[in-house]
């Protein structure tokens, strides 16, 4: 998802007081910044929610690519939104993330290092308007399969960001699967453009889960400690099934030939991702990785002599008031 | 409020800022979250986009968050529980006969 690989780290420290805090999560209590917890779930949690915002940030990047293309001026207003959404969501969460006691520029530092990930999904371009399209309706999709059960994880401030973000996030797919329905009313190259979207979308969706259970190996902990609520596994189906009829709707074809219904299970059979791609492009060599990265570096570089502008106005305003009240 | 009290921080990270938003008319401010900002001005010009994309708000209170003092987790115990035992305080501790009407 949009937390994808998240070690997960052991804690070890007094049985006792693990095992109450284990009870109090186990109870459905939340955990508070200033409440004791373990070094680990704290770690976990930076980690987790750090590349949870780092996602939302850099996700910006490729819609932000068509806002001055978009077809018409509706169109326009609504992707301006949606990304503006998206700055917001990063705010909130790299807030959440805060309380832990990591600042801000430290996350920042740890993005543009590498040390810290984001989704594997903003690694790959989006080509046409039809992608902008499929990035609503698939990738936010996706990440609202991942953030409903969410805003019931353990730890407080996470779960309020959560919150806010299920709220928003709601329009994000329905302006994506709005513009493919129109989309789709169109010319025969305004459908193969939708098909085509669709067809290079799918597989980077589904791998927005992360690997298989199987292959996960930080789940456990993750999952007794309330941070992960659902299994990778668990979220791909909720998602598949979902997606099928949304597909069918448009008129659209899910790039996949061992798709189908099972009756026994009454879920959607489907193909896995190939976790060789994923592992790829999450460790840097997708094709977008290095174009990414360096945007948010030189936003991050161009940006410091506006972040230094408005601290030194701010220290002369302040230095006046003092001033003017001795 | 509106008065800032605080001195920007040192160092190169803007300071942060505890935001507060009144929802609707007559509702008191909440907690909604935090932000960084250089003064009060910038912090409620920010908190304007960060908090309130969707109407959320008709007023915005904004304070530093080195300003908070808050009770200590450890503290729960003495400073909370003294309040459990006296279920007198409330009205329904009161048993009243139907006849006394509603009261």
């Amino acid at each position: 998802m949009y937390a994808q690989l998240v070690k997960s780290e052991a804690s070890a420290e007094d049985p006792i007081r693990l095992a109450e805090f284990q009870a109090r999560i186990d109870r459905g209590e939340k955990i508070e910044p200033k409440d004791w917890m373990p070094a680990g779930y704290r770690k976990t949690l930076i980690r987790q929610i750090g590349q949870h915002a780092h996602s939302e940030i850099v996700g910006q990047l490729p819609e932000g690519n068509w806002i001055t293309r978009a077809p018409t001026l509706e169109r326009k207003a609504n992707l301006l939104a949606k990304v503006q959404d998206e700055a917001g969501h990063g705010l909130y969460l790299y807030c959440a993330a805060e309380t832990l006691g990591v600042s801000r520029d430290e996350l920042f530092e740890m993005l543009h290092n590498g040390k810290m990930k984001y989704s594997s999904i903003f690694n790959y371009p989006t080509l046409t308007w039809a992608d902008m399209g499929a990035v609503g309706w698939l990738v936010d999709g996706a990440a609202i399969m991942n953030q409903v059960p969410l805003q019931r994880t353990s730890y407080g401030p996470y779960a309020r960001a959560m919150v806010r973000i299920c709220k928003e996030e709601s329009f994000h797919q329905r302006q994506g699967y709005h513009l493919l329905l129109h989309m789709m009313k169109g010319s025969e190259a305004q459908q193969r453009m939708c098909q085509d979207a669709l067809n290079r979308m799918w597989f980077p969706a589904l791998m927005m889960f992360g690997p298989s259970d199987k292959d996960s190996v930080h789940s456990a902990q993750s999952m007794a400690w309330k941070i992960k609520m659902n299994t990778n596994d668990e979220l791909r189906q909720k998602f598949v099934d979902e997606t099928v009829r949304q597909a069918e709707f448009l008129g659209l074809q899910i790039p996949d030939d061992a798709l189908r219904w099972n009756e026994s299970t009454g879920h959607y059979d489907f193909s896995e991702p190939d976790w060789d791609e994923f592992h790829d492009v999450i460790s840097g060599n997708g094709p977008c990785n290095h174009e990414r990265l360096e945007a948010r570096k030189s936003a991050w570089n161009d940006g410091a002599w506006v972040r230094e502008a408005r601290m030194a106005h701010a220290m002369k305003n302040s230095e006046r008031r003092l001033a003017a009240a001795e | 409020m509106a008065e800032d009290t605080s001195s920007p921080a040192a160092g190169n990270e803007w300071p942060l800022w505890e935001i507060f938003i009144r929802g609707q008319h007559g509702m008191s401010h909440r907690h909604v979250g935090s932000l960084h900002a250089t003064d009060a001005e910038h912090a409620i010009k920010n908190a304007r986009d960060v908090y309130t994309r969707r109407n959320e708000g008709v007023s915005i209170w904004v304070v530093p968050a080195s300003q908070v003092s808050a009770s200590s987790p450890s503290d729960k115990g003495p400073m909370f529980d003294p309040a459990r035992d006296k279920v007198y305080r409330h009205p329904t501790f009161y048993e009243l006969p139907d006849e006394a009407g509603k009261m």
